[in-house]
C-alpha cells in the first residue's frame, strides 16, 4: 500500500441511529484522481467527512497508507490532516475575510512569516486559479464558481498530499464546470504525487478527470475500479446511471386534483 | 426474568426526570464549553488582534445604545426617586438613590441585557451561519482550533468590554439623574453630588464590576455555544436553526443574567 492510499475497511457510517453507509471496502489509490460517484443522498459527502476525520465511523476504519485515522493519537491525527486540503461544496470561505486573507489563512495561522510574504503566497495560488485580480474582494462579492475556485486555492496553498473536493462542479454552468475540471486536471499535473478525491454526480466531470471510480448505491459500494472498467460494466444500475436513464418506478404525474382546490386555484389565477 | 430498569417506575417521575437530566447535561456542557474557551485564551498565539476586533464589535459598536439607555434610565430614576423622596422630605438623598441603584443593580444588569440584544445575538447568528456553511469545519480541517479562533477572543473581549460599558452606563445614568433632579426639579447641585460621594463605597463599585464580569462570561459563553452547536439542534435545521439558536441565545442569556444577579447580590450584600 502506498503512503497516501485511502482505504475503507468495513466502514459503516451514519448519524445517530441513522446508518448511511454499510460495510464499505475500497481503496482509493494514492497519486491518482478518484471520483466518488453516486446518486443524491447516497452518502458521498458522509464518506468524505470520514476521510477528513470530521465524523467518526460507526464501525470499521479509514486508513491513510497504513495508519488508521481514528486510532491515531491527537498529534499524529493533526499531522496527517495537515497534509489534506479540502474544497467544500460552496467553498466555505470565511465571510469576514477577503479572498487573499481566506486563502492565506493556513499559512498566517501556522507560520511565523512576514505579511508581505504570506500575501505573495496567497496571490500565487490565486493566480493559479485565475482569481489574482479579485484578491481583495470578499466572498459575498463573488459568483459561486469563483468561490469554489477560491476554496480550491485555499485547499492547495499548504501543498497537501491529499486533495478532497466535495462536488466541485455542482451548481455551475457547463462552461464554468468544464473550467473547474480543467483546473483540477492541471492541478494534478502540477502536483503529480497528490491524491485527488472528488465527490460528484456529474458524469461529464467523471469522464474528464477520473482515473479511478468508486460508485455508492444504497449505502454500499456498487463498483470500484477504473473508468474504462466502469464504462464496460454490465451492471444494470451502473449502465442506467451512466446513460442518465430514469429509475424504473415511473412517477405518476397524472394525479387528478381535488376539485375544490382546482376551483379555488382557477378563481385566484383569474383574479 | 429481566426487567428493563429504564422503563420501570411511575410515569410522572420519568416525565420529571428527563428534563432534569437534560438540564444538568446542558449545564455541564455549557461549563465545559466556557472552560475550554477560557483555556484557549492562554494557548492561542494570535488572540490579541482578534480580541481587539471583537472589542470593537462588542464594545465600541454598542456604545451609542448604552449611552442612550443609560441617560434615560438615569432620568427616570431621578424622576421616580424625586417624587418618592419628596413625600418623606428627603429629596436631598436623590443622589444616593440614583447612584446606588445604578452602580449596584441597574448598571450591570441593563448593560448586560442590552449587550445580549446588541452583540450576543449577532455572535450566535454569525457563528451559527459559519457552522451551517461548513466554515467551522473548514477551520478544523486547516488545523485551526475553531474554539480559539471564534470563542476565546469573544470571551476576552467581553471580559474587558462589559465592565467598561457598565462604568459608562453608571456615569451617564448619574448624569441623567442630575438632569431631572437638579436641572428640572431644582434639587441643590451640591447636595446631589455630595450624597453620591458620601454613600457610594468602593465595595459597591467592585460589586458592580464583579457582576458585569460574570454577566459578560455568561452572555458570551451562552451565545457562542448556541451558534457553535447550531447543527445539533433537534427543533430545526439550516437557516431556521440559526434563527432558533439566536432566539435561544438571547432568552437563555437574559434569564441567566437575572438569576446570576440574584445569586451574586445575595453574596455581595
Amino acid at each position: 500500500m502506498r503512503a497516501w492510499d485511502i482505504e475503507f475497511r468495513a466502514l459503516s457510517a451514519g448519524y445517530g441511529e441513522h446508518v448511511v453507509l454499510r460495510d464499505i471496502n475500497a481503496v482509493l489509490p494514492g497519486g491518482k484522481v478518484s471520483v466518488i460517484l453516486g446518486g443524491s443522498g447516497c452518502g458521498k459527502s458522509t464518506l468524505l467527512r470520514h476521510i477528513i476525520g470530521l465524523s467518526r465511523p460507526l464501525s470499521g476504519g479509514v486508513f491513510i497508507g497504513d495508519r488508521d485515522l481514528f486510532t491515531l493519537n491527537r498529534a499524529e491525527f493533526r499531522r496527517v490532516r495537515r497534509r489534506m486540503g479540502v474544497l467544500f461544496q460552496d467553498g466555505a470561505l470565511l465571510g469576514a475575510l477577503s479572498l487573499a486573507q481566506n486563502v492565506a489563512l493556513p499559512l498566517s495561522e501556522h507560520l511565523r512569516l512576514p505579511r508581505p510574504l504570506i500575501r505573495e503566497a496567497a496571490l500565487r495560488v490565486l493566480r493559479m486559479v485565475g482569481l489574482e485580480d479579485f484578491a481583495d474582494f470578499y466572498p459575498n462579492q463573488l459568483s459561486g464558481g469563483m468561490r469554489k475556485r477560491a476554496g480550491l486555492a485555499r485547499a492547495i496553498i499548504a501543498e497537501p498530499r491529499v486533495l478532497l473536493c466535495d462536488e466541485p462542479t455542482s451548481g455551475l454552468d457547463p462552461i464554468t464546470a468544464a473550467r473547474m475540471d480543467e483546473l483540477l486536471c492541471s492541478m494534478h499535473e502540477q502536483y503529480p504525487d497528490m491524491t485527488l478525491v472528488v465527490v460528484s454526480h456529474d458524469l461529464a466531470s467523471l469522464r474528464a478527470i477520473a482515473d479511478y471510480v468508486l460508485v455508492l448505491r444504497d449505502g454500499g459500494a456498487a463498483f470500484a475500479g477504473s473508468l474504462t472498467e466502469l464504462e464496460a460494466s454490465p451492471d444494470p444500475y451502473l449502465r442506467q446511471f451512466l446513460r442518465r436513464e430514469a429509475a424504473d418506478q415511473r412517477l405518476t404525474l397524472h394525479q387528478p386534483p381535488n376539485p375544490t382546490v382546482r376551483a379555488a386555484l382557477d378563481r385566484w389565477l383569474a383574479s | 426474568m429481566a426487567v428493563d430498569q429504564r422503563n420501570s417506575g411511575p410515569g410522572f417521575l420519568r416525565l420529571l426526570g428527563r428534563p432534569c437530566l437534560r438540564g444538568i447535561d446542558a449545564v455541564g456542557n455549557m461549563t465545559l464549553f466556557l472552560l475550554e474557551g477560557l483555556r484557549q485564551i492562554f494557548t492561542s498565539a494570535r488572540i490579541f488582534p482578534r480580541t481587539l476586533q471583537q472589542m470593537y464589535v462588542i464594545g465600541y459598536k454598542s456604545l451609542f445604545v448604552i449611552l442612550l439607555i443609560g441617560i434615560f434610565c438615569g432620568m427616570v430614576l431621578g424622576l421616580q426617586g424625586y417624587y418618592t423622596l419628596v413625600q418623606f422630605g428627603s429629596v436631598g438623598m436623590l443622589g444616593s438613590a440614583v447612584s446606588l441603584t445604578l452602580i449596584r443593580e441597574l448598571g450591570p444588569v441593563l448593560t448586560a441585557i442590552m449587550l445580549t440584544g446588541r452583540a450576543g445575538s449577532s455572535m450566535a447568528a454569525e457563528i451559527g451561519v459559519m457552522r451551517i456553511t461548513d466554515q467551522i469545519d473548514a477551520l478544523d480541517v486547516m488545523d485551526i482550533n475553531s474554539m480559539a479562533y471564534l470563542v476565546s477572543p469573544r470571551l476576552l473581549a467581553a471580559l474587558i468590554s462589559f465592565p467598561l460599558l457598565t462604568a459608562i452606563f453608571d456615569v451617564i445614568g448619574i448624569i441623567g439623574g442630575y438632569l431631572t433632579g437638579v436641572l428640572m426639579l431644582g434639587i441643590n447641585e451640591g447636595a446631589y453630588f455630595y450624597r453620591i460621594a458620601s454613600s457610594v463605597t468602593m465595595t459597591d463599585v467592585a460589586g458592580g464590576f464583579v457582576k458585569s464580569v460574570v454577566f459578560g462570561l455568561l452572555v458570551t459563553a451562552v451565545c457562542c455555544r448556541q451558534g457553535y452547536y447550531t447543527h445539533l439542534r433537534r427543533d430545526s435545521v439550516g437557516p431556521e436553526a440559526v434563527g432558533n439558536a439566536t432566539t435561544s441565545a438571547v432568552v437563555i442569556s437574559c434569564v441567566l443574567i437575572l438569576a446570576a444577579d440574584y445569586v451574586l447580590t445575595s453574596f455581595l450584600l
